[in-house]
């Protein structure tokens, strides 16, 4: 078999194996003991040529239902939409797939800067003073803000709003269990976070109060309200996870005062590609920029007086403090960052505001027509692009009657709280039609017998 | 201060210019900002820029070419694996059926991505000599945090809540200690002797009935096969300590022997270096963890697994660890990973080892009688070289990193391990060819004879960078993180 990877002849082989002073290449693994060497082969498959095995591959891929071969109206942190062209163009410069981390800025100031200004359109969405460079995912940033938040103010408690993301919760919940913060639940009622019991549970010992806006239903949380509730205790932070598409349109966390913002920036450049890699981001004030989890990049000069970036205000970092690090992340989402950096440089100052105003009218407008069809849906509040419709019956089920009529549903609520069954989370973004919604209304009036 | 010749995005921006195009508008208008009410619609536009399509495509592409990636020339970053990245690995994980699916789809329209996902955890379990792995952590570091909790639940179940110190070698990276207590631990250092290995007497003075566990590269970051790992893992098992393996290096020892087999409990492994992920500029990676029969209860939420012909999720895991990451971990990188897998089966996977090895030892040995080697013996799949030689005469390790750039090089990694002076820690990969390594090695000999002959030439350098060197203090002092309009 060739390998089109290994440039190594065996004249090279010979040559260099005379220069180590071996006879085989045998010898330089002496080192491994006897009795642990591998002396089998590994239970894989055998090596396969490049054109079968993209046939084999591509027909392994065609066995999906996709989102482009079905309509999608399913969301749940995960989001269908519409991605420029020119994003796959800029992140296919192997330039900067194929380099790492900017350890060297005088041959890496493309990949410096396009983080510096992945860093300041984030900054501009949240209205909030520092972001990193970007963090695996929504999820695991907003665990790292609760942890953030408890060895900040020094104490051991936070509130979590349910109606975060469930599978955010339930990472808060393991990654708190590290440093030993006790995570309180705070119920929801009516979609929104219950604020009664939100005052009630606060106290003295609130590290940290985190709430996500839109939550996860799509409702807006009222973050004014929630920030009275967080200042009635002393150096309590409020930390949110917001869909950054939402702050288009909507008045950024950093408005409210927030302490920390998260989420995802998947919606802006990114595929689906059955959840990850996405994009991560966390911003947050200028007062805890020394205790940001992650990559920073800053602006500089070089020794003739240029502009330039460098990684910077790395005493933070796992790789100088070592056990004393704020974080222990290395690898980030650099490329996805730069995806949705260009993104978000396509979309502009007027798409951006335009999309995220699209996914409000064409979610307002699937909820009229639900209505319409005497579907019950769930909450009266202020929504973004997500509306939660009680079906009536077996979520589950009445996908798969979606789903031959062509349409990936909405997300099974019942998955992740008993209390919701029947009622499924629908996500309407900029690139459903008219028809598309008023199509999937009515096989679900139907289904529901409506 | 603001460099016209290199603008940023933000400094093209005019207003009214667009770089998109939307989908229509076709639902009748609503009054949304009635709907949201006044306080929570935005009143200030966020300043992204306004630019056309085709400024954005010269931006980034001038970005491009101020960056130096594998494909642009040679990268011998210790610890990194900066191997090639298979141009097939993009195409195959850009098909629609990879790229455009959704986690929350029901199962039965998404067996084939399933289909991939199980073959590369078992794939990865054989490869390991691990009975079970999961592909959820997003990276090395995320793999090493979930292996540590894993652990810790492991000791809990058992009642054993005193065990709240893991051991790292001085030689580790700094992603080991860093999990450590970001998991709960302390970390405790053991000390390497003059080989580069771990001292097994210091071994055993730090191990006992508080050892959570031993965290361990093998070949360790210096290089160096760490050959008393039988006798190792039995003064921690013995203790009633757990074996931790660290697959940073795991590209030097496919085929040859399995951290399942040197007696490790918990592994994890970076797909993004061995296994040619794209490193992204940063990421994105992917870090799955395979463990011993032992330690199945405790995977993340949710496991694959094989159900007759289906292949499901199982939640149904009491002793979890619970969700380390929301969906099922970086799937894209995943798919790049089981492709590269499929194209070198066990006998390219084993001559990649074979060769990253010979390439390296191969440059150790024609280095050596320029540069100081710390420990002189056979390497593995990359090597440690001092500069303290070259220290004495003016010329510091990173003088002739900046220096290398000057011939189009990235530099090794510099001042790690941080247990050796002055240290330059190279990996060639498998994939550079012996031109390549003559040239850079030459390189390398002629920057050793300027710091004889000429040393401001290297203290100066570089001289042939598009910027000269950056004033990183400056950077700490006065952060400025974020563009901001004057």
């Amino acid at each position: 078999m060739e390998f089109r990877y290994l440039p190594m002849t065996d004249s090279d082989k010979k040559e260099m194996l005379d220069r180590i002073g071996v006879q085989t290449s045998e010898e330089l693994f002496a080192d491994i003991p006897e009795n642990i060497r591998f002396k089998g082969e590994l239970d894989i498959k055998p090596p396969r040529n490049e054109y079968q095995l993209t046939k084999e591959l591509t027909q392994l891929a065609d066995q999906n239902v996709t989102l482009k071969s079905h309509t999608s109206f399913l969301g749940a942190g995960v989001y269908d939409h519409y991605i420029p062209s020119i994003v796959d163009h800029v992140i296919s410069r192997s330039e900067f797939y194929t380099a790492y981390t900017p350890y060297q800025p005088e041959i890496s100031q493309g990949e410096l800067q396009a983080i510096f200004e992945f860093q300041t359109m984030i900054c501009e969405l949240t209205s909030m003073d520092v972001a990193n460079s970007s963090m695996y995912d929504g999820g695991t940033a907003l665990a790292e803000a609760v942890n953030l938040s408890a060895g900040q103010t020094k104490k051991k408690k936070v509130l979590v709003s349910k109606a975060i993301h469930p599978e955010s919760l339930a990472v808060i919940h393991s990654y708190a269990k590290g440093p030993g913060v006790e995570v309180v639940e705070i119920d929801h009622k009516n979609g929104l976070t219950d604020l009664d019991q939100l005052e009630r549970e606060i106290d003295e010992n609130t590290a940290g109060v985190v709430v996500q806006y839109p939550n996860f239903f799509g409702q807006i949380e009222p973050l004014a309200k929630v920030r009275e509730i967080v200042d009635t205790q002393k150096k309590t932070m409020l930390i949110t996870s917001s869909n950054p598409l939402a702050l288009g349109y909507l008045t950024p966390p950093g408005e409210f005062g927030a302490d920390i913002v998260v989420g995802d920036a998947q919606v802006f450049g990114i595929p689906a590609q059955f959840g990850g890699p996405h994009c991560g981001y966390f911003a947050t004030t200028k007062k805890l920029m020394r205790k940001v989890p992650g990559r920073l990049v800053g602006q500089t000069v070089d020794e003739e007086g240029r502009r330039g970036f460098v990684l910077t205000l790395q005493a933070r970092e796992q790789h100088i403090r070592r056990d004393k690090a704020t974080s222990n992340i290395c690898s980030n989402q650099a490329l996805n960052a730069l995806a949705s950096s260009v993104a978000m440089s396509s979309l502009g100052k007027q798409g951006l505001k335009k999309m995220s105003w699209m996914n409000i009218q064409k979610a307002a407008y699937m909820k009229k027509q639900l209505q319409a069809r005497g579907m019950k849906v769930a909450y009266e509040g202020p929504f973004f692009n997500e509306l939660v419709v009680n079906v009536g019956q077996n979520v589950t089920e009445v996908n798969q009657k979606l789903l031959q009529k062509g349409f990936i549903g909405g997300y099974d609520l019942s998955m992740t709280d008993e209390k919701l069954d029947g009622h499924m989370l629908i996500a309407v973004t900029e690139v459903r039609t008219k028809d598309e919604i008023d199509d999937f209304v009515k096989e679900l009036g139907d289904i529901h017998g409506q | 201060m603001a460099n016209k010749d290199f603008p940023l995005i933000f400094e093209l921006s005019q207003e009214t210019r667009t770089g998109f195009s939307l989908p229509d508008f076709d639902v009748p208008e609503a009054d949304i900002d009635d709907m949201i009410g006044e306080k929570y619609v935005r009143s200030n536009d966020p300043e992204l820029p306004e630019v056309s399509e085709l400024q954005i495509m010269r931006h980034y592409t001038a970005l491009s070419k101020r960056n130096h990636g594998v494909d642009s020339g040679f990268y011998p970053l210790g610890s990194c694996t900066m191997k090639y990245n298979p141009k097939m690995n993009e195409d195959i994980a850009r098909l629609t059926g990879f790229s455009h699916i959704h986690p929350y789809q029901s199962p039965e329209t998404v067996q084939g991505a399933l289909h991939l996902m199980y073959d590369l955890q078992e794939s990865l379990g054989a490869i390991t000599g691990m009975d079970t792995v999961t592909l959820q952590p997003a990276a090395g570091a995320h793999g090493e945090w979930t292996g540590l909790m894993m652990i810790r639940a492991y000791h809990e179940a058992n009642g054993d809540y005193n065990r709240t110190k893991v051991i790292v070698p001085d030689s580790a990276h700094g992603t080991n200690p860093a999990s450590a207590t970001v998991a709960g631990f302390e970390a405790v250092t053991v000390k390497s002797d003059e080989r580069g290995l771990v001292d097994l007497e210091d071994l055993k003075r730090v191990v006992d009935e508080q050892t959570a566990a031993l965290m361990l590269t093998n070949p360790n970051t210096l290089g160096l096969f760490e050959e008393d790992i039988e006798e190792m893992a039995a003064i921690v098992h013995d203790a009633g300590g757990k074996l931790y393996y660290d697959g940073a290096n795991l590209n030097a020892i496919l085929g040859y022997a399995r951290p399942g087999d040197m007696g490790f409990d918990v592994v994890h492994l970076n797909l993004h270096k061995t296994f040619t992920g794209p490193h992204g500029g940063g990421g994105p990676g992917s870090g799955p963890v395979g463990v011993t029969a032992e330690f199945e209860p405790y995977l993340p939420k949710p496991l694959l697994k094989k159900k007759d012909d289906l292949y499901v999720f199982d939640y149904d895991r009491p002793k979890s660890i619970g969700r380390v990451k929301p969906y099922y971990g970086n799937f894209g990188i995943n798919v790049r990973a089981y492709t590269y897998i499929r194209t070198m089966g066990h006998e390219g996977l084993k001559k990649v080892s074979e060769y990253a090895v010979i390439n390296a030892n191969y440059m150790m040995r024609r280095l050596q009688e320029e540069f100081d080697l710390p420990f002189d013996r056979h390497c593995k799949h990359e090597f440690i070289l001092s500069g303290k030689r070259q220290k004495k005469l003016g010329v510091r390790t990173l003088d002739m990193a900046k220096r290398l750039l000057d011939f189009g090089y990235h530099p090794p990694t510099i001042y790690f391990p941080i247990n050796v002076e002055e240290a330059l820690m190279i990996e060639p990969t498998e994939t550079e060819s012996k031109e390549t390594l003559d040239a850079f090695v030459d390189a390398m000999i002629q920057i050793s004879n300027e710091a004889k002959e000429d040393p401001e030439i290297v203290q100066e350098a570089p001289h042939t960078t598009i910027v000269s060197r950056m004033d990183e203090t400056l950077a700490a002092r006065k952060p400025v993180l974020s563009y901001s309009k004057e």
